[in-house]
């Protein structure tokens, strides 16, 4: 066998490139559930924006009774609460007779603002101490990481219910609380994934370059640990949504008559019993929402060969 | 002899993001027989691991063959189940991977993971399986093979690791072995133990093998056969002793001319005097350096012990050593990214401060290092110039114009073209790469570049390149160079002195041609015969010179007293080399030789 022709000699002319390293990253390709995750998500953000808007009544609204009389019939005082769906109330009627669609639509900004800006600042906080303890000294890092496992180790609710009930329920202190609980486990994923890039060699190249720090991490770390991040915050805002969704069941959290998904639950428990769909239409929103980022996040996360979820569960 | 696997037509293509496919082997055929090795060698990208791997009925992912067979007795193991494959895997193919390290799993011993696979298999039980690695370790030549495997992989040197995954392949007797680049990662006198115990080995078992590499003097020891690889194409195929010594393609020639003549006197290229001047440009003294806490200025591991280098203004100082010898460390404390304990760093005769952050800017603008893997050494998110601009700006306060000027000049310097301003790194080449980190280096306008390893992880016609690149450079710009690296025959080409560190003290240092011709000192010696050569049978030769019997496959240990080198040296004094530190001998016109021996002793 030692003698096997040489195939197709002809062609010496070919020039001898240097031949490339790799077939450039695949770009993020969504499953079909991805896909799914990113319309309902769109869906929700619509309603953020236009819900009260389009919504048939204000959120507060009793309806009258006067809606609910059947044409024809001679009962003067009909019961308007956990009233089933119907022309006049789309998704039913809650405990007090008002419209669940509207408080569902008017909700919605409650519950995704607060969280929303409630995660943003987990972040802000979490991302801004981490980075500090990955490239400050050692003793920075001891100091900022014993103090966050101090915090970590209060239970969240418990840590909640007892501030709360110290200083009242307002939106604000709501927002400040979820921000500082959820930093915690903020400052973990940031210090580690900074603390990687920290030690790479472009790192290096950029010390030895003489740059100062505000420079290594915003040109150098950031930019290489934002990916990641950016697929945690998705993660960590379905977590605050539950969060507050679960204070506002307990009554600590957003207080009447303001609508909030996790309080709608809990104020319409009782229509379970009627086989109203009142407590059971906000339960949906919060799941279709959670559940749909959290389809982007896996999508997101399988792609970067999960990595990624390894870290998270820290 | 039989034909035991038939690789027909192989096709194996890449798909991309719009389901277009792209072929990466278009249509291979070789045969292997019986107790005969053959070598897939190319550079990166031309298909090599991918053929081999599909030895194993294994593509990488996003790869999928498009035709051809690969018949192994017969049988085409593509289309094979996946429980067929499996039994397959491991009992009848045995594939070892490049780095030993990164596969031993370091919670597990040594014996259970070589005997894991065959006992897993069901071809041998437990005891014998256990025989069977014992009686591997002592044909491998592993040191103490009754107790080798009770021992962690973290106990024993990369080259017996690397030994014993050839153990763990070989344990289930397989048919056929598949080695990917297993010397590649290795120092040179590491790599031929292991070349050496993988050739007596593979005669031994009688199996057959496809041993991929990018390196032609290593081929050329252990090969029987060797089929030349291009983009996916073969462009040769022959028996080792023809394709050696008279190729018959242009591609194999090229790869010949890559590979650099061993190391002797009389190749380092004089530096052109105009940029030459008798005033060192950048000279450490006394330097002991290490890491951990320092104590009454000796650092809790000491690495580097009164170290003296200067480096004359336009010159280049080889630096060479084996993995642990401190060759980095030097480095790392010549750029002030590690102070050293004791000792001084002065550039143009100015004291330098020995941490970065006291050094002015002006200080490190003179200094720049550039990285060993460019892989790592260049911001993923950054584009190309956004990383050349940035010295621009930061030490010359270049900017608009006058800046995209001068990357454009960068860019066509390290022969780049100017389109790759806008590319990212990860869309570049490994070559590439590593032309952009010289280029960010050079973008400083520096006095002293610091090049650490920089081709040892770029095959050897793109390293060839690149030390063409850095010659002309150094024409061009007059910079001192400081180059780093493990390979005496790169050091031997490209630099007017040489520095022969081992265990963190200067062994020798002298001209290029006074290190590399007689005196030698003994560990110089070693180094020199480990260089492998491009022709058949020069294993075997070298495996009989003292130095080799004495010195191979050793890992560098730091000591406190004496002369590091005593428990490797051929000519070691007992009672004298390994209790008193050697007095530095010197030859004449800045040749020195730290040894015990005298002048008269080392000519042989």
């Amino acid at each position: 066998m030692s003698d096997t022709p040489t195939p197709q000699n002809t062609n010496s002319a070919i020039q001898f490139d240097e031949l490339p390293d790799a077939p450039p990253k695949r770009k993020i390709k969504l499953s079909l559930l991805g896909k799914i995750g990113v319309v309902v998500l769109i869906f929700w953000a619509i309603v953020v924006a236009i819900g009260p808007m389009i919504a048939p009544y204000h959120e507060a609204d009793i309806l009258d009774e006067e809606l609910f009389i059947v044409p024809g019939s001679d009962e003067m005082y009909p019961d308007t609460d956990f009233q089933p769906p119907s022309k006049i109330v789309l998704l039913g009627s809650d405990y007090l007779g008002r419209d669940t669609l509207s408080r569902i639509l008017f909700g919605a900004r409650t519950t995704i603002g607060i969280s929303f800006i409630a995660t943003t600042l987990a972040y802000l906080l979490g991302v801004l101490l981490g980075i500090a303890a990955a490239v400050g000294s050692k003793r920075l890092d001891m100091i900022l990481s014993r103090l966050n496992d101090a915090l970590l180790s209060i239970p969240s609710i418990m840590f909640a219910l007892v501030m709360i009930a110290a200083l009242g329920s307002t939106i604000p202190l709501l927002i400040l609380l979820t921000g500082i609980i959820y930093a915690t486990s903020v400052f973990r994923i940031a210090r580690s994934l900074g603390q990687e890039v920290m030690v790479s060699d472009f790192v290096e190249a950029a010390r030895v370059r003489g740059e100062g720090l505000w420079w290594i991490i915003t040109r150098e770390i950031l930019p290489n640990i934002a990916m990641p991040l950016a697929t945690d915050f998705g993660l960590r805002f379905v977590w605050v949504i539950l969060f507050i969704s679960a204070l506002s069941f307990l009554g600590l959290g957003v207080q009447p008559p303001m609508s909030d998904w996790g309080s709608m639950v809990k104020e319409n428990l009782p229509g379970l019993i009627y086989g109203s769909v009142a407590p059971i239409m906000p339960a949906l929103a919060i799941a279709t929402l959670t559940i749909s980022v959290n389809m982007i996040v896996d999508d997101i996360s399988a792609h970067t060969g999960g990595k990624l979820a390894k870290r998270m569960i820290a | 002899m039989s034909v035991l696997l038939e690789v027909d037509h192989l096709k194996i293509s890449a798909r991309k993001d719009d389901d277009n496919l792209t072929p990466i082997v278009k249509g291979v055929s070789f045969n292997v027989a019986r107790g005969e090795v053959i070598a897939l060698i190319g550079e990166s990208g031309s298909g090599k691991t991918t053929i081999a791997l599909a030895a194993l009925g294994y593509t990488k992912p996003g790869l999928e063959f498009t035709g051809g067979q690969v018949r192994l007795e017969g049988e085409d193991v593509i289309t094979m189940a996946s429980d067929q494959l499996r039994a397959l895997r491991g009992q009848r193919v045995a594939y070892l991977a490049q780095s030993a390290a990164a596969t031993f799993n370091p919670a597990l011993t040594i014996g259970e993971q070589v005997t894991e696979s065959c006992v897993l298999h069901g071809i041998l039980n437990q005891e014998q399986a256990n025989e069977r690695a014992e009686f591997l370790y002592r044909a491998l030549e592993l040191p103490d093979p009754d107790r080798l495997g009770k021992r962690y992989p973290h106990q024993v040197s990369g080259g017996q690791l690397q030994r014993l995954m050839a153990a763990t392949a070989l344990c289930g007797k397989p048919d056929l072995l598949v080695l990917d680049e297993p010397t590649t990662a290795l120092d040179v006198t590491t790599q031929i133990e292991v070349l050496k115990a993988f050739k007596s080995v593979i005669k031994q078992e009688g199996s057959a093998a496809i041993y991929v590499t990018h390196d032609l003097s290593v081929v050329a020891q252990i090969a029987d056969h060797i089929v030349v690889l291009y983009a996916g194409e073969v462009q040769e195929h022959g028996s080792a002793e023809q394709v050696v010594s008279h190729p018959g393609h242009d591609y194999t020639r090229r790869l010949m001319h890559a590979v650099r003549p061993p190391p002797a006197a009389g190749q380092g290229e004089e530096t052109s005097s105009e940029h030459r001047r008798e005033d060192p440009a950048l000279e450490v003294i006394d330097i002991v350096a290490g890491y951990g806490k320092a104590r009454d200025g000796t650092p809790a591991i000491t690495v580097l012990r009164d170290v003296n280098v200067s480096i004359e203004r336009g010159h280049t100082v080889g630096v060479i050593g084996e993995s642990g010898c401190g060759k980095s460390t030097l480095a790392r404390v010549m750029a002030g990214l590690l102070p050293a304990a004791q000792g001084k760093v002065l550039l143009d005769g100015d004291t330098l401060q020995p941490t970065l952050e006291k050094r002015s800017r002006s200080e490190l603008q003179k200094v720049q290092f550039v990285f060993q893997m460019a892989d790592t050494a260049l911001n993923p998110r950054q584009r190309i110039d956004h990383i050349l601009g940035r010295p621009l700006e930061f030490y010359l306060g270049l900017k608009g114009k006058e800046k995209r000027r001068r990357i454009g000049e960068l860019l066509q310097m390290v022969e780049l073209p100017q389109e790759f301003a806008g590319r990212y790194p990860e869309e570049l080449s490994g070559g590439q790469k590593q032309r952009v980190n010289l280029a960010r280096a050079l973008a400083a306008s520096p006095e002293v570049l610091l090049c650490d390893e920089v081709i040892s992880a770029l095959d050897s016609i793109v390293g060839a390149n690149v030390i063409e690149l850095l010659k002309r450079l150094r024409k061009q710009t007059g910079v001192s160079f400081v180059f780093i690296s493990h390979d005496l025959s790169t050091v031997a080409s490209f630099a007017d002195e040489i520095v022969v560190l081992y265990a963190g003290r200067v062994m020798e240092k002298g001209t290029t041609d006074a290190v590399l011709s007689p005196p030698y000192h003994p560990y110089t010696r070693l180094l020199i015969s480990s260089v492998p050569e491009l022709r058949v049978g020069w294993l075997e030769e070298t495996m009989q010179t003292q130095e080799a019997q004495a010195g191979i496959d050793r890992v560098v240990t730091l000591t406190d007293t004496g002369c590091p080198f005593f428990d490797r040296c051929p000519l070691a004094i007992r009672d004298t080399c390994d209790r008193e530190t050697a007095p530095a001998r010197q030859l004449g016109a800045g040749h020195a030789i730290e040894c015990h021996r005298s002048e008269a002793e080392f000519v042989h």
